[in-house]
């Protein structure tokens, strides 16, 4: 019983892991950038999430929704003023200039309102079921479900629609997309608003679960997903959803040995064995495909 | 040529390089007299209490509410004419949660701005990077809440002579903890989940487990866990499996309030306990008032506590910053008031006289207790151990050390 | 002949700096304060210059250099406090140690390219970290407690031992193999360079160096933590180098000294030190994406000067 328990706690933790994974890997599947300050915007996500509860009294979803616009146009700010004009610059130049965002979002956060913590209102119906001796609380169940039902919109948004079709292409070859008459600008600028908004909606998933948002939350999480994502192939969509799963899961069976304290190292033993062994990531062909 | 060119070049490298070392420590040895010149001319007016403490970085939550409680004390102070008619003038200085940083914040502390005391860093280790600074250029130096043995007592037993605290140190707590878990709740079979990134929590967890065994209990588990998790279920479904009837979360309420709460989601209904780390109201909200019946912590005061001067601390921090004290505010708060009242007995604002002041401190009565400061720069002061319920904290018993 | 004049310049030239710091220590004129920012500027220019030979000359993208700090600080730290040895044979003891980790880092990691090495030795400096966290014979997270012993004098012999190692390692034959690396690995490849053994040999110099730099650091602070060395640390090296010039050693060490000056000042502003630091560097990566000095040296500012006397 106690390892089904495990496994459903692992898949909790995985979930938010995947969300935030999927903005990392369409932006890196388009621009070849770790974006480092998404973890950030996840953190901004989960704050404004917080004060549409708590200052305009909305419920969970509203609050979500609200989250995911504003996040959206903040990511889109974040690559208009920050990384566009970076785009010829070097691979180095643009993970340092990301670097450089995500501590003026964490620090500008902490110096508008300090270093504190806030504590999410309960949102959620908290329940738990049992199931044949394994509780799972009805929380987690609703965050799994709006986990799929995000990642569904957004195989849709990349599969069916234009705009899709043409971050797909740019992801292909940005000049040849050019050439064919796409915005490759206002492509990357949707690619990120869609990152982003997902990142904000995680934000106010892990709040609303976890209870505890500070300014600095953003750091492990982001890193965590940007493991998540190399994990399933980056720029792999379902790759990054799988690759969070599985990095949950992995992340709890190393606690429920008694290694909690070895937990991070796990995650990035495995990042690195990914990297040297297959580096294309569990669902990386060939022809890849990239958003 | 080109070798020439090169090994040239590389001089030339070096020379500037070093050109550029040597001009700084020149004109930055300028810069050292005239300020050293500034701080002595108004040093008559005013008495200068330095505050190193972590404003950003990792823990910068705790050295921010040491400041604000230390802030209010000096406002309250100077309000009522300051020490002998000199105000006191707060410096506070960033060591960004950092060791090397503590270290240059307590030297330019002592060499720049010429303080007369120092309240030290928030942990412990960072009070340790500032000892031996406090010991060189004899300042008194407070820590409110370094509760590591090490802080004050050297592992060859000698003591850091200008280094005291206001809080307890981390044995007690624990002692306090375990004669609680075995004798008003009847504990067995106790588990400990320890915060492993803190010295404090980890010290708490060893004095319990100790005293624990000593009272023929057993630890049927021991976990950990590491600061800023936010993910507990899986060694919480552990330690469950492991069913104990009483669980021991030494750590700080960031971390507590979601175990405490993901706890009792996993059906975990065993007593739990833990230390001043867990006072803050923000623990409530984390953890929710339901979760957090059959709970209890040891403290230093509760803030609940009807007394005249609890409840007026408590009310004029929340006037001036809209959020209630917890036990950084009020430790930092008392450290403050600790320094000033052996500057009065001193008598003067020299360092040894300040140091002797401090060492034969005797019932001093703070928020925080009162207190008189033993052979070992420890505050002897009696622990309160407090109860949840409903959210709200009872008053349980008082243990005298 | 001119190797050894060369040579010479730079000895006297270190010497001169070194009698004019240590005269103004000795006569008072620099009080613990700047003596402590003159270390701290000495570690930080050791440390600039070690990951430089990683980052500038061979090109290869490293942001775990903090590891192999933590390793020459424990190493050197268990080697005076808990063996009782001298501290300079510690010191040797620290360097060594991180050459090893180094190695043993550097092999596999360094076939990756690009960002994914950049994660790759992230994620090695954070396990180094979280092995120390978990050894209570270093005290686990409490840390170690350290004796001051680093002066003024080894701080200063590690930058110029750095800096002259590391100088003389670009101007060799294995500097301009790594430098071909640097600017192009497939043709590098094909002309012959063993492209792996010279990114192994920069990779392994660099970790020596960061480590006799963790060795000095630990004994400067008294207390070492594991969380000292955390990746935002990796971050502070990687922006020395990177805002003085990837490519220019003379770059990462006014970039080092400007920055402990910058950081040393804005500790009076806490709130918004990090806010400002961070403009900086995005500013700096907007405007002057090569960094302050580029790839050039600061000596070829002097050379159109100098260049019709000195040809001699």
């Amino acid at each position: 019983m106690e390892w089904i328990q495990q496994l459903v706690n692992g898949i909790s933790v995985g979930s938010i892991y995947a969300l935030i994974a999927l903005g990392y890997t369409m932006v890196y599947g388009i621009i070849k950038l770790i974006n480092f300050a998404h973890g950030d915007v996840f953190m901004l996500g989960a704050f404004i999430g917080f004060f549409a509860i708590t200052r305009w009294d909305v419920g969970f979803l509203p609050a979500l929704i609200i989250s995911m616009v504003l996040c959206a146009i903040i990511g889109v700010i974040i690559e208009r003023v920050a990384y566009k004009r970076l785009r010829s610059a070097t691979r180095i130049a643009a993970l340092i200039t990301a670097i450089g965002v995500s501590f003026l979002i964490e620090y500008t956060m902490i110096f508008f309102r300090g270093p504190g913590l806030e504590t999410y209102p309960e949102v959620l119906p908290n329940t738990s079921i049992d199931v044949f001796g394994v509780s799972v609380s009805s929380k987690s169940i609703l965050i799994l479900i709006v986990t799929i039902i995000l990642m569904i919109l957004l195989q849709f948004i990349v599969h069916k629609t234009k705009i899709g079709k043409a971050m797909r292409a740019v992801s292909l070859d940005a000049d040849a997309a050019r050439l064919m008459g796409i915005n490759v600008d206002n492509t990357i600028s949707a690619t990120f608003a869609i990152g982003s908004a997902l990142a904000g909606a995680a934000g106010v998933i892990f709040g609303a679960y976890y209870t505890r948002i500070e300014p600095l939350m953003g750091v492990l999480p982001g890193l965590k997903a940007f493991i998540a994502a190399v994990l399933g192939g980056i720029g792999n969509i379902p790759g990054a959803m799988v690759g969070g799963l599985v990095l949950g899961v992995v992340e709890t069976v190393v606690s429920a040995f008694g290694f909690s304290l070895w937990r991070d190292a796990a995650a990035f033993i495995i990042l690195i064995l990914i990297l040297i062994l297959k580096p294309s990531g569990l669902f990386g062909k060939n022809t890849r495909e990239k958003v | 040529m080109a070798e020439k060119r090169t090994l040239k070049r590389f001089a030339s490298v070096f020379l500037a390089s070093s050109l550029i070392v040597g001009a700084l420590a020149a004109c930055s040895g300028k810069e050292g007299t005239s300020t050293a010149g500034n701080t002595s001319g108004e040093s008559s007016d005013v008495i200068k209490i330095g505050a190193n403490l972590e404003l950003s970085g990792s823990v910068a939550s705790y050295g921010s509410s040491i400041g604000q409680g230390a802030e209010l004390a000096v406002e309250e102070i100077n309000a009522a004419g300051g020490i002998d008619g000199k105000k006191i003038e707060l410096v506070k200085v960033d060591n960004k949660s950092d060791n090397a940083e503590a270290t240059n914040a307590a030297v330019k502390l002592a060499t720049q701005e010429k303080v007369v005391a120092m309240i030290a860093p928030a942990t412990s280790g960072n009070v340790i990077a500032t000892t031996q600074i406090a010991n060189q250029y004899k300042i008194p130096t407070v820590t409110a809440s370094g509760t590591a043995p090490n802080v004050t007592e050297n592992e060859d037993g000698s003591i850091n002579e200008f280094v005291f605290r206001t809080c307890f140190i981390d044995p007690f707590q624990g002692i306090v903890a375990a004669n609680f878990a075995t004798k008003e709740l009847g504990a067995k079979n106790v588990a400990i989940y320890a915060d492993n990134a803190s010295d404090y929590a980890k010290g708490l967890a060893a004095s319990f487990k100790e005293q624990i065994e000593a009272n023929g209990g057993t630890v049927v588990a021991e976990e950990a866990y590491v600061a800023d998790d936010t993910d507990f279920n899986s060694t919480l479904t552990r330690i469950k499996s492991a069913n104990p009837d009483f669980i021991f979360i030494p750590g700080y309420y960031e971390e507590v309030g979601l175990i405490v709460k993901q706890a009792r989601e996993l059906g975990i209904e065993a007593p739990l306990m833990g230390a001043d780390g867990w006072d803050s109201p923000t623990l409530v909200e984390l953890a929710g008032s339901e979760a957090l019946n059959n709970t209890f912590i040891t403290n230093h005061y509760s803030s609940q506590d009807p007394d005249e001067t609890i409840q007026g601390f408590v009310k004029a921090f929340e006037g001036k910053n809209n959020e209630s004290p917890n036990a950084f505010h009020a430790l930092g708060y008392d450290t403050v008031y600790f320094i000033k009242d052996a500057i009065e007995r001193a008598d003067s604002t020299d360092g040894e006289a300040i140091q002797k002041a401090l060492a034969e401190t005797k019932d001093l009565s703070l928020i925080t207790g009162t207190f008189s400061v033993d052979e070992k720069h420890n505050p002897v002061k009696s622990a309160t151990v407090l109860e949840y319920v409903d959210g709200e904290q009872k008053f349980n018993s008082k243990v005298n050390p | 002949m001119k190797k050894s004049k060369a040579f010479w310049v730079y000895i006297i030239f270190a010497l001169v700096i070194y009698t004019i710091v240590q005269v103004m220590i000795s006569g008072g004129t620099l009080d613990l304060y700047y003596q402590n920012i003159l270390i701290q500027m000495c570690i930080n220019i050791m440390l600039a210059v070690s990951l430089h030979i990683v980052i500038g000359i061979t090109g290869q993208f490293s942001i775990g250099h903090a590891g192999f700090m933590a390793v020459g600080a424990y190493f050197s730290a268990i080697a005076t406090m808990n063996l009782g040895l001298p501290f300079f044979v510690a010191l040797i003891i620290g360097a060594v140690a991180a050459g090893f980790a180094g190695l043993l880092v550097g092999i596999p990691t360094l076939r990756l390219k690009g960002d994914y090495l950049a994660i790759a030795t992230l994620g090695f400096a954070e396990i180094i970290r979280i092995v120390f966290l978990n050894i209570d014979y270093v005290g686990g997270a409490a840390g170690m407690v350290v004796t001051n012993m680093t002066t003024w004098t080894f701080a200063f012999v590690g930058v110029v031992l750095t800096i002259f190692v590391i100088a003389n390692f670009t101007n060799s034959r294995h500097g301009r193999g790594a430098i071909a690396i640097r600017e192009d690995e497939i043709a590098a490849d094909a002309m012959g360079i063993n492209t792996t053994y010279y990114k192994v040999v920069a990779f392994t110099i660099g970790a020596i160096f960061a480590g006799l730099a963790g060795g000095i650091y630990s004994h400067n602070f008294f207390i070492i933590q594991p969380t000292t060395f955390n990746f935002l640390k990796s971050f502070d090296i990687l922006i020395y180098v990177v805002l003085g010039g990837l490519g220019s050693l003379s770059g990462s060490v006014i970039a080092a000294i400007f920055l402990t000056i910058v950081s040393a000042y804005l500790s009076n502003f806490p709130e918004t030190r990090m806010i400002i630091y961070s403009l900086v560097l995005i500013l700096v990566m907007l405007y002057r994406p090569t960094g302050l000095m580029g790839t050039k040296e600061i000596t070829h500012l002097f050379k159109f000067g100098k260049k019709g006397g000195s040809k001699v």
